[in-house]
């Protein structure tokens, strides 16, 4: 137990002194994570506002499949692009594997079914009130899906969170394609797991705790939106 | 648009801009939901610029009719023409719908008008003066930057009927616009019709409201059971109804 007290002061001394290690380790989870989330943003607004306002053939399967591949599982999603990107593989010849920009691939196809799920629930919501008003206006159904993007900005912006959330704290995909390379792709969560097995505590738990952190303040982001949005009947 | 000197293209033609899509004929029009026929064998026939209400019991399929005529939904069978043409979204542009439940977007009270002027395809230099008069003439200019969905009921009528106005209609639908308004809303939202009226747009208004009739209509289209049982002019509908059912409407019978 005393070692244990022992090892969570030095966890907070490390986080306190911004030990080099720890930052670099947490600056380079935190870019892979914020890229990742920023591309899969920007592919799967599109696709979920898509989803919801165009009526076309296996609209319904590919909703169904969008919603399924939410409950990914990282490393079923890091094996995937690890066969892409090893070199016999068809992207091999890009020599991406074991890089920040391989892990950052791995989580945006995390990330883009929780954003386009999220993204075409919230667009299909307010579009059961607002379809005969904007068709009334003479809407395309381009513009009604970009009407919709904007007026659903909110639950937008709390789809984003969820997905930086999964995105941060997954493990099993940027360990396998990332490979935990000190300096060069190890993230927080690949940096706990290999410390914790070499017996290295202090740094895990200073990882962990900054870990926790990330996931309250992105709690506290979330229920700040919903709160503003409410107020200005924006929700 | 109603201020002459504001925006000077709306009153180029008025006050026959209507006449241009009159006649609206409606031919054995028949419109089904969930395997009940809520429009039957409809016809019906206005030529009339002014202001024509509909009315009738609840479920006699009103709102439908209305619907209808927009192009929001499309009949079974039969035929909408408005000035001969069938109903497409051209037409569909010249005409602008306020529902019975205000719809406003989550954005500012004048970013609500100026959406729908970009939706119409306005000019971004037109559409600043047309939001200046649309708010002014609904009497929301303090409220323009207020989130639309935080106004009050009568508010937010008066805001969706100011950005259908907006749109500088030729026709002006309107679903039981004060259902759930205001005795001063209402007042504003039935002195921006006689308004309307007088500019020249044709405005078809569903009402439950008789005494919103007597002070609107100039002729009355009494619907049952999705038929048009009387068309008639309002002094004659209101002081000598000719069907037994509209008899008991106007008496506040319930009517089956």
């Amino acid at each position: 137990m005393t070692d244990f007290i022992e090892a969570f002061h030095t966890a907070l001394r490390l986080i306190a002194t911004l030990d080099p290690d720890l930052l670099g380790i947490v600056l380079l989870s935190l870019r892979v994570s914020l890229t990742a989330v920023a591309i899969a943003s920007l592919i799967g607004f599109p696709l979920g506002a898509a989803l919801a306002v165009y009526r076309f053939p296996g609209r319904g399967t590919l909703s169904a499949i969008v919603n399924a591949l939410m409950g990914l599982p990282p490393v079923v999603a890091g094996l995937f692009i690890y066969l892409l990107l090893s070199n016999t593989g068809p992207l091999g010849v890009l020599q991406l594997l074991y890089t920040p920009t391989a892990m950052i691939i791995a989580q945006v196809v995390i990330v883009i079914p929780i954003v386009g799920a999220l993204t075409r629930q919230a667009c299909e919501d307010l579009l059961e009130e607002y379809d005969e008003q904007l068709r009334s206006l003479g809407a395309s159904p381009t513009a009604i899906a970009f009407t919709l993007l904007w007026d659903g900005r909110y639950r937008l912006l709390t789809a984003v969170l969820a997905g930086f959330g999964r995105a941060i704290a997954e493990v099993g995909a940027v360990m396998i394609v990332g490979g935990n390379i000190d300096h060069v792709t190890r993230t927080m969560t690949t940096a706990i797991a290999l410390e914790t097995s070499k017996g290295n505590i202090t740094l895990a738990l200073a990882l962990g705790i900054v870990l926790l952190v990330i996931a309250f303040a992105v709690n506290a982001a979330l229920m700040g939106v919903r709160r503003f949005a409410l107020r200005f009947a924006y929700a | 648009m109603l201020d002459p000197t504001k925006s000077p293209g709306a009153f180029d033609t008025a006050p026959d801009r209507s006449q241009t899509l009159l006649p609206l004929e409606l031919r054995r029009l028949t419109y089904e939901a969930s395997g009940k026929r809520v429009i039957d064998d409809l016809d019906l026939k206005l030529a009339e610029p002014g202001i024509t209400a509909i009315m009738g019991p609840n479920g006699a399929g009103k709102s439908v009719l209305l619907r209808l005529m927009h192009g929001l939904i499309t009949p079974a069978s039969g035929e909408i023409l408005w000035a001969g043409r069938r109903m497409d979204r051209a037409l569909a542009l010249r005409q602008a719908m306020v529902f019975q439940k205000p719809v406003l977007l989550r954005r500012s009270v004048a970013a609500n008008i100026w959406h729908a002027l970009g939706l119409r395809g306005i000019d971004r230099s037109k559409r600043a003066i047309r939001v200046d008069d649309a708010l002014r003439l609904a009497g929301l200019e303090d409220l323009a930057a207020m989130p639309a969905r935080v106004l009050s009921g009568g508010e937010q009528q008066r805001l969706s009927l100011a950005r259908a106005l907006s749109l500088e209609p030729e026709i002006l639908l309107l679903d039981e616009p004060t259902a759930s308004v205001d005795p001063a809303s209402t007042l504003a939202i039935e002195q921006l019709l006689i308004e309307s009226r007088h500019s020249g747009i044709k405005i078809i208004i569903v009402t439950h409201d008789i005494g919103q009739a007597r002070r609107l209509a100039q002729d009355v289209v009494f619907l049952h059971h999705g038929q048009v049982i009387e068309h008639e002019p309002a002094k004659h509908f209101f002081t000598e109804p000719r069907s037994e059912a509209a008899r008991s409407f106007l008496a506040g019978d319930l009517v089956l």
